[in-house]
């Protein structure tokens, strides 16, 4: 594992989590149940609670590792930022907030894209970081996610998102807004060539995203008590005065009101992806050939610019 | 005659009552009558001519503003209303149905609030349930299948937050017109008119021209939320709400600018709530106008054209980050031959 990033500290709002120069806490309070939990145990386990099996978040770059054959992948992410196009500040300059973010995670915004294999699937695989600024999308997020899509069409392989984000970036106004139809738009073409798109919903996805690219997945899937939903509980609970019923907006109300293919435990997902993916995609001969050669150099996931096909 | 007042317009409140006062005796005040009403005209420009955003707000959910039905009653003929998604309800925050623009078929949608309580009530405040956005795209399938444009009406202070809303998949009704929007065949046009609430109003806003009124507002939260979450001070609650507004750009000369509207469509002086059929002649000219313009080419074309249009927002926000290396798990690699890269991408539906 190439990263430390994100455990500990539970008790604090979601992006409080420490960054990937700080070290591990050794002992960790389980957001579910409370208990003092050790965290080798937490990290060999994970990061689901052994206790009570609430699943805690967990960084892009683990899930990554956790999700690809042999923990083995290739970074595709775009080398862009944004530059905050409204010069945005409320009490604290959005540009601030971007660099911390950026210092925190070791990323440039809240998306990782790699290409990797998932039980010999080659697919495209973009994975959202919550520690950057609530995972919120704007511009980069994006476009980031618009050029997996594209890159998906282009390879002809499948497309898999991870998503963990609060929504739409406030800071950067209604240039965030449109990257929902962007990236719907872009999944669009996806859907047309006939390629697999998987959604993974992961504690919290809410708003935007969810009104966009995480729920337009061939299939969804979430793992087992994540919060998703369009509006957030508090905004909700102004709007009707009154409490929420127990387990609302929880993955499992998800599932039981058919928004959702499954719940899946996270150390079951890597398979039952792997399942799904070969239910719904078999590589064109170009790629299977090169699927072949990838394997043969150790370690290496397939070359794109190999695989993509003349259309 | 205009009857409800916003704050700043206090100086064309006072005419306008001196104007109905005399009205009474129109033959003895006729003189003094049109004085007072080529007043009303420079102040209504003047104040008009300079607004803040936040009162571009206020403007933009005036209780007289024109909604949906207003548009659609003055701009097209024979509009016939049709309900339902097929699957749950009718949305009534949500009409549309067959109408013709200049002689011409079109499927109208739009999101409607109401002008009284009991028809707030009904129309929830303008707020659509995920059955109204189902409804939305039942209907524009409909005019893709008998080849009919689609005009789309956006005034909405957003989807609506409920309880029954996020069970009956909220946000997936949302994410799918979006996706579904971006590929039909035929032309769509979008106005936004009054209120662009969100992701409530982009369920219905995915189109190859995008009007916006000149005192509608665009947005990806409300002031008011923007201010609560990111100024956390309620005591300064009001101003935080104003720059909030400000600062999240939301008016349409900043959307113009940013390339997320194509057009503005001029108001009368002093808003659209002071003159709805004066409001409806110049958005029905420039919606015939749009609709001339995009019908003209093949769908093939015009659909490649939606896609780069939207593809394309906002990457002005982007810049070059320098390079991070050895992100890869294994030795880093070339990442030109990561197939990233968009120029000349074509989208595959379109070839």
């Amino acid at each position: 594992m190439s990263t430390s990033e994100g455990r500990g500290n539970p008790g604090a709002s979601g992006d409080s989590r420490p960054g990937p120069q700080v070290p591990q806490g050794l002992f960790v309070r389980c957001e579910g149940c409370s208990e003092i939990i050790y965290g080798r145990a937490l990290r060999e386990n994970l990061e689901v609670c052994p206790r009570c099996d609430f699943h805690l978040r967990l960084g892009a770059r683990e899930r990554i590792e956790m999700l690809v054959d042999e923990g083995v992948y290739r970074e595709i992410s775009a080398d862009i930022r944004s530059n905050d196009p409204l010069r945005f500040r409320d009490r604290v300059e959005y540009r601030d907030r971007l660099s911390k973010g950026a210092e925190k995670t070791g990323l440039d915004d809240a998306v990782i894209v790699v290409r990797a294999e998932i039980e010999r699937t080659p697919v495209v695989l973009a994975v959202m970081e919550y520690a950057f600024i609530g995972g919120s999308m704007g511009v980069v997020v994006g476009e980031q996610i618009t050029r997996a899509v594209e890159t998906a069409c282009e390879a002809r392989v499948p497309l898999i998102v991870v998503s963990c984000s609060g929504g739409a970036r406030m800071q950067e106004g209604a240039l965030s807004l449109m990257q929902m139809a962007k990236i719907s738009s872009a999944l669009a073409v996806l859907d047309d060539a006939g390629l697999p798109y998987i959604s993974v919903l992961t504690h919290p996805t809410t708003g935007g995203v969810t009104a966009s690219y995480a729920m337009l997945g061939d299939m969804n899937l979430a793992e087992p008590g994540a919060l998703i939903g369009f509006a957030g509980p508090r905004v909700i609970r102004q709007t009707i005065r009154g409490e929420l019923p127990p387990g609302f907006q929880r993955s499992e109300f998800l599932l039981r009101h058919g928004m959702l293919d499954r719940v899946v435990h996270r150390r079951d997902l890597r398979g039952a992806l792997g399942s799904f993916l070969r239910f719904m995609y078999e590589p064109a001969e170009a790629a299977a050939s090169v699927e072949k050669d990838a394997a043969a150099t150790v370690h290496t996931a397939p070359e794109p610019a190999l695989v993509r096909t003349a259309r | 005659m205009q009857r409800e007042f916003l704050d700043f317009e206090a100086d064309i409140q006072a005419i306008v009552q001196r104007i109905e006062a005399l009205t009474g005796y129109p033959d003895s005040h006729r003189a003094e009558i049109a004085g007072l009403e080529r007043e009303l005209l420079r102040r209504r420009e003047r104040i008009y001519a300079g607004l803040t955003p936040w009162q571009r707000v206020r403007v933009a959910r005036h209780p007289e503003r024109p909604y949906s039905l207003d548009y659609v009653n003055r701009i097209f003929t024979g509009f016939t209303e049709i309900h339902g998604d097929r699957r749950y309800a009718d949305d009534p925050a949500v009409i549309g149905g067959p109408a013709w623009l200049a002689g011409a078929p079109v499927m109208v949608i739009g999101q409607q609030k109401g002008r009284d309580t009991a028809e707030r009530i009904h129309r929830n405040y303008g707020m659509p349930r995920p059955e109204g956005y189902r409804k939305a795209l039942r209907l524009m399938k409909m005019a893709e299948k008998f080849g009919r444009p689609v005009i789309a009406l956006v005034d909405t202070p957003g989807a609506f937050p409920g309880i029954e809303a996020e069970e009956r998949g909220q946000a997936e009704a949302i994410a799918r017109n979006l996706r579904e929007m971006a590929r039909l065949d035929v032309p769509v046009v979008v106005a936004i008119i009054g209120e662009g609430g969100s992701g409530g109003a982009l369920g219905i806003a995915v189109g190859d021209r995008i009007l916006m009124m000149e005192n509608a507002i665009y947005s990806v939260i409300s002031p008011e939320g923007c201010a609560a979450i990111l100024w956390k001070d309620p005591e300064r609650a009001h101003a935080a709400t104003e720059e909030a507004a400000a600062r999240m750009r939301v008016t349409a000369p900043e959307h113009l600018r940013n390339g997320l509207i194509d057009e503005i469509v001029p108001e009368p002086p002093g808003g659209a709530h002071t003159d709805h059929d004066g409001a409806a002649e110049l958005l029905g000219e420039r919606l015939r106008f749009a609709l001339r313009d995009v019908a003209a080419g093949s769908p093939a074309d015009r659909r490649e054209a939606r896609y780069r249009k939207f593809r394309d927002m906002g990457n002005f926000g982007l810049e070059e980050a320098p390079s991070r290396t050895a992100r890869d798990s294994s030795a880093p690699v070339d990442k030109g031959a990561a197939g990233g890269g968009t120029a000349g991408y074509r989208p595959a539906n379109t070839g």
